[in-house]
């Protein structure tokens, strides 16, 4: 049972990194970002070849997965979505964008990176017993930071000016232009924190996953899931959706047969949606 | 819909309904060579098992390079220049058929290398043929190789080949009793399990649990490992693992401290499981092909230098998988003219068809076999290399046949 547990907490922590971002880029854009796996995996070639290859601290490999991710956002936001949004009648058009930088992304990776899986030597080492269970260090560090990052997100996006910002534009595009806000500004960095949260959660997870050019996809649709459980654009449902999501694989894994833990996670999500399609903190009308 | 290329370097790939077409233009050699023979890689070449494909197609452009430098194949006298003609299936059995289906007709290709896994090699065998072509699956169901199913050669050793012979090595090594089976949650990685379930339980092994699988994309195994390990195997199987995974279940498995053996029955390669596992890989048992430098040929060195001109970087995987467009050619130079276009003649020549391994040190013959699995030879003899990972590298255990 030990063990369930702190499998448990290790999976929802490294979930809620990767459901922040996709949730704050869908609370400011509208726009559900599929790219959002394959700027985790970005995240994830960062850290490989600046910690792994070039033999910079990890914490370098952190802050350039973060810089280039970010960057990324923002360029999307800005060449892409920015006009499509605008310009675009129906919300498909701006999700058919959001596949095809997934592709394209996707394909660029695998032009570059190549084909085969990437790891990188662990940070830390060593493995604690908590009672009967194991938990390695370097699983341990990667809880810390990504809880740490969570925490930093919060308090930015409740304290601060460009995160309030953003929370009014979530709630009211037209309402917060009239306020003042240069609402490209906040979504153009919004979109890039969204990235950069993504980058974040593969800079630390291949650590412990490792990292390949083609995991983009298998990202995405977690992410997608944990959403969809908590609430698309509530951060606070973001967060319970990774645990959720977290504690099922978890308990999935340790109790019943392997591959009937994805098939009842995915009917429970179905029966969920059918009875609350908002998921359990977002609201009815968007 | 896709986009043609003439070049040589690794990863040229196309996003959705790729297809790729890697001309070797540049490598043409002499002027004699004036004939094509096209062949085509047909393969998962993109999202998570790309290594798969991929390293088929690296192969093919590695070799077909070698050869064009010096002129192009010999057949009935007359030089041909190889083009490979690559095409992405994404492992969707439609897009084997669509790319089986234009490599066959708008090419008028008779020899395919691919696909990878059952579902797309199954989806292939039609178009194959009711066009009249031989392809050389990585897949192990025994129904594409065996009447009245015809047209498939496999291209390497299957998991149920390999799987009796670890195991019983293991058992007479290292004492092992108690076996596990963890796989992917897709079709060929649980079938592979439930061969090696079968034949752990002829081989008089306690199965101490089969029922651990992981879904495609899963990023943390320890979940599923904490299980399998909690059962007290001996040995850890990790049923068809992609080399993606293997690095990951086996890390896993360490913290957990599990200290027994952990084997697989399909290619490995030794930078990932360095770079992902690290020490926790030692003593990984796995199956290549003629890939350890201490048997290779002078022919394989070429081979993997010309490889890695190519892809950027050496695979192990591809030690296995060099194997198929150099039988073909040496097949074909057997039929003759006749089996460029007739793949019946290609078929015939296979019956009594051998040749000196050009990969190999040693003095071994290269034939196609299968008899006792298929009915019929329907299988490159490839020989069933068993290695140990050792510190970054891979350590022969010993070298065996299918039959």
């Amino acid at each position: 049972m030990e063990q369930i547990l702190v499998n448990g907490v290790v999976l929802s922590a490294n979930y809620a990194l990767i459901a922040l971002g996709i949730t704050l880029i869908f609370s400011i854009m509208n726009l559900l970002n599929f790219a959002h796996g394959q700027i985790f995996m970005i995240g994830g070639f960062m850290v490989y070849y600046v910690y792994g290859v070039f033999g910079l601290p990890y914490m370098v490999g952190l802050a350039a997965a973060a810089l280039v991710t970010g960057v990324i956002g923002v360029l999307f936001e800005v060449l892409f979505f920015r006009r499509v949004v605008k310009i675009a009648t129906r919300e498909e058009n701006s999700m058919l964008l959001a596949v095809g930088t997934a592709l394209l992304l996707e394909n660029v990776a695998l032009f570059m990176f190549g084909e085969k899986q990437r790891g990188v030597p662990a940070v830390i080492g060593g493995v604690y017993r908590i009672g009967d269970a194991y938990l390695p260090a370097g699983r341990l560090l990667v809880v810390l930071i990504a809880l740490a990052l969570i925490v930093g997100l919060l308090l930015f996006v409740q304290y601060t000016r460009p995160g309030r910002a953003m929370r009014a534009l979530a709630q009211d595009r037209q309402t917060t232009y009239l306020m003042g806000v240069d609402v490209d500004r906040i979504s153009a960095m919004g979109f890039g924190i969204g990235a950069a949260l993504a980058g974040l959660a593969g800079a630390l997870l291949i650590t412990i996953s490792g990292v390949n050019a083609g995991i983009g996809t298998a990202i995405s649709t977690k992410a997608f899931i944990m959403i969809m459980i908590g609430g698309a654009g509530v951060v606070a449902g973001a967060i319970l959706g990774a645990v959720v999501l977290g504690f099922a694989e978890a308990i999935g894994y340790a109790l019943i047969p392997g591959s009937t833990t994805y098939l009842l996670i995915f009917v429970g999500l179905i029966l969920f949606l059918v009875l609350r399609p908002h998921g359990i903190m977002g609201k009815p009308h968007g | 819909m896709g986009f043609t290329l003439h070049g040589t370097r690794r990863g040229l790939l196309a996003g959705a309904g790729a297809v790729i077409v890697s001309g070797m233009a540049g490598f043409a050699g002499p002027a004699a060579a004036e004939n094509v023979l096209k062949i085509g890689v047909l393969g998962v070449m993109s999202g998570p098992a790309a290594s798969w494909g991929l390293v088929n197609r690296y192969c093919a452009e590695a070799t077909a390079q070698m050869i064009n430098e010096k002129g192009g194949v010999e057949i009935d006298g007359e030089k041909y220049r190889i083009e490979i003609v690559a095409v992405d299936d994404k492992n969707d059995p439609k897009l084997a058929v669509s790319g089986a289906e234009r490599l066959t007709q708008q090419e008028g290709i008779r020899y395919i290398i691919g696909p990878n896994v059952d579902t797309t090699a199954a989806s292939v065998r039609p178009i194959a043929e009711k066009n009249g072509a031989i392809y050389f699956p990585y897949a192990f169901s025994k129904s594409l190789y065996t009447p009245p199913a015809g047209n498939a050669i496999l291209g390497m050793i299957a998991s149920y080949q390999a799987g009796p012979i670890i195991y019983k090595y293991l058992m007479d090594e290292k004492g092992v009793e108690k076996i596990a089976f963890v796989a992917r949650n897709e079709s060929d990685p649980l079938n592979q399990r439930d061969e090696g379930v079968a034949a752990a339980k002829e081989l008089g092994l306690e199965v101490v649990s089969a029922e651990d699988t992981y879904e495609p994309g899963t990023t943390d195994f320890f979940p599923v490992m904490s299980k399998v390990v909690s059962g007290g195997p001996d040995l850890i199987v990790l049923s068809g693992v992609a080399p993606a995974d293997a690095p990951l279940l086996i890390r896993s498995a360490r913290e957990l401290g599990f200290e027994g053996a952990i084997s697989t029955e399909t290619a490995q390669d030794a930078k990932v499981l360095s770079e992902v596992a690290g020490e926790a890989a030692n003593g990984f048992i796995s199956v290549g092909g003629a890939s350890t430098p201490s048997i290779r040929s002078a022919y394989m060195e070429e081979f993997v230098d010309r490889y890695k001109k190519v892809a950027g970087e050496w695979n192990d995987e591809a030690g296995t998988k060099v194997y198929a467009l150099e039988m073909i050619l040496a097949t074909l130079q057997k039929t003759g003219k006749a089996g460029l276009t007739d793949v019946q003649a290609y078929l015939e020549a296979v019956k009594d068809f051998s040749m000196k391994n050009p990969f190999l040190q040693e003095d071994k013959q290269l034939a196609y076999v299968g008899t006792d699995y298929f009915g019929q030879k329907r299988q490159i003899g490839v020989p069933m290399v068993v290695n140990e990972y050792r510190d970054g590298d891979f350590e022969t255990l010993f070298v065996g046949s299918v039959e």
